[in-house]
């Protein structure tokens, strides 16, 4: 395997530090690695949500990862462009968050303002009778819902 | 002394300058807004509302620590985000007067919030496009997560307005009390011209209208009127502040005067 695609695979098990059934290659937080002129390898990641208190943290554990994987001499550099969107969550990163209880972001349904909820599945009984509690839960990627049919609140992640 | 003996080490230096100060106008009015909003942790209305309003304080002073970190490397003298955050006093700081007036009731910190969100869709929607590309990452990035931002505070603001004959009496008294304070914003001096010059900034006057419109727009829907007032022309991203910004400071700064370097 090429040294780029053992990187990808390392970084495959870094767990995220608020979701961890999620790694941040799921997320789309690993935006790059790439082999520079002088051989050495540079490995992007890009912040989600400007507020997150993970930040810091994923960027420590991404260095460590590369300094134990044998890597310790790649470049480590944060881009903020493109912005980092919802929709580059991952197919298997969206089933992982269904199966953990939190409902993947649905980019289609785009809530409007005030009171009223975007049609979400619930992540438990899969109904689409769902109730938005409030547009900000428990981290700053998450709304809070509910569950008309099965009565179970959950965490939905919010569309960016 | 006269600008033209102006030693020539302060002539070159001078666009980078401006440069800095312009980052540094954005950078303050996220931190000093998030501040604001943070006051509110444990004391919102109701538990959904205290969440929302931690939760746009964070996204706040996230952009306000990219922007910070940015007006460092401009400036160049060796502050970092912490440095400009915690060890400036009230005068320089550099953001708009509007953000720093305190939260008052929640109809109070809705209103201000509505105005700020509707103005940053405006200023980060247009650097979007700026020349200078830092600037325009840390805009894209700020644009999707205020969009959420004006969407909570307008919806807010539609039901307080055209809700009960006293959510709709309150909201109208915070927003006669916040209307002075709009003058400034979108009112250029010659440092937003410089930036404009140089394709970094867009021009005021014309994203005023924008703003106008959706304000009004959302105004007639939450059923509340504009005030009649004529907005006075605050000055505070020249580092002239209305008397409550140090309130706010003493206590954001505190820590780390008294205990310099202190680290969690």
């Amino acid at each position: 395997m090429s040294a780029e695609g053992q990187v990808w695979e390392l970084l495959a098990g870094v767990p995220d530090p608020e979701i961890p059934v999620l790694s941040i290659v799921d997320l789309g937080i690993v935006r790059e690695v790439r082999r520079e002129a002088d051989g050495r390898l540079r490995v992007r990641i890009t912040p989600t949500y400007s507020g997150c208190p993970a930040t810091d943290l994923i960027r420590g554990l991404v260095r460590q990862a590369l300094d134990g994987g044998g890597f310790a001499d790649a470049l480590l550099e944060e881009a903020l462009s493109p912005p980092w969107s919802t929709a580059w969550i991952s197919a298997a990163g969206r089933e992982k968050l269904r199966a953990f209880g939190i409902a993947p972001p649905e980019e289609a349904v785009r809530g409007a303002r005030g009171g009223a909820a975007a049609a979400v599945s619930c992540p438990r009984c899969s109904s689409r009778d769902t109730r938005r509690v409030s547009e900000f839960g428990s981290t700053p990627c998450k709304a809070h819902y509910r569950c008309e049919a099965c009565g179970e609140p959950f965490d939905y992640f919010k569309c960016l | 002394m006269s600008t033209v003996a102006a030693p020539l080490a302060e002539r070159a230096a001078a666009p980078e300058a401006a440069h800095c100060r312009y980052v540094l106008r954005l950078a303050d009015t996220s931190l000093v807004l998030g501040q604001r909003l943070a006051e509110w942790i444990g004391h919102a209305p109701a538990l959904e509302e205290d969440l929302a309003l931690a939760n746009l304080s964070l996204d706040l002073i996230g952009q306000a620590r990219l922007l910070l970190s940015y007006a460092g490397e401009l400036e160049g003298a060796g502050r970092d985000e912490d440095a400009l955050a915690f060890l400036r006093d009230a005068p320089e700081f550099l953001n708009l007067t509007l953000a720093e007036q305190p939260n008052g009731d929640f109809a109070h910190t809705i209103v201000r919030q509505w105005l700020l969100d509707a103005w940053q869709l405006e200023i980060y929607g247009a650097l979007e496009r700026s020349s200078d590309g830092r600037l325009a990452a840390i805009a894209a990035k700020s644009l999707r997560e205020t969009r959420y931002h004006y969407r909570f505070s307008s919806g807010w603001l539609v039901r307080l307005g055209d809700g009960t004959p006293e959510s709709h009496e309150r909201t109208q008294r915070a927003l006669d009390a916040l209307w002075r304070f709009t003058a400034e914003l979108f009112a250029p001096d010659e440092i937003d011209e410089h930036l404009n010059s140089r394709g970094i900034a867009p021009r005021l006057p014309q994203l005023a209208p924008h703003w106008s419109a959706r304000v009004e727009q959302d105004l007639r829907e939450a059923t509340l009127a504009r005030p009649a007032t004529q907005p006075y022309p605050w000055q505070g991203k020249r580092g002239v502040h209305s008397e409550h910004l140090g309130h706010l400071l003493a206590p954001m700064q505190h820590l780390q005067r008294s205990y310099p370097g202190a680290r969690w």
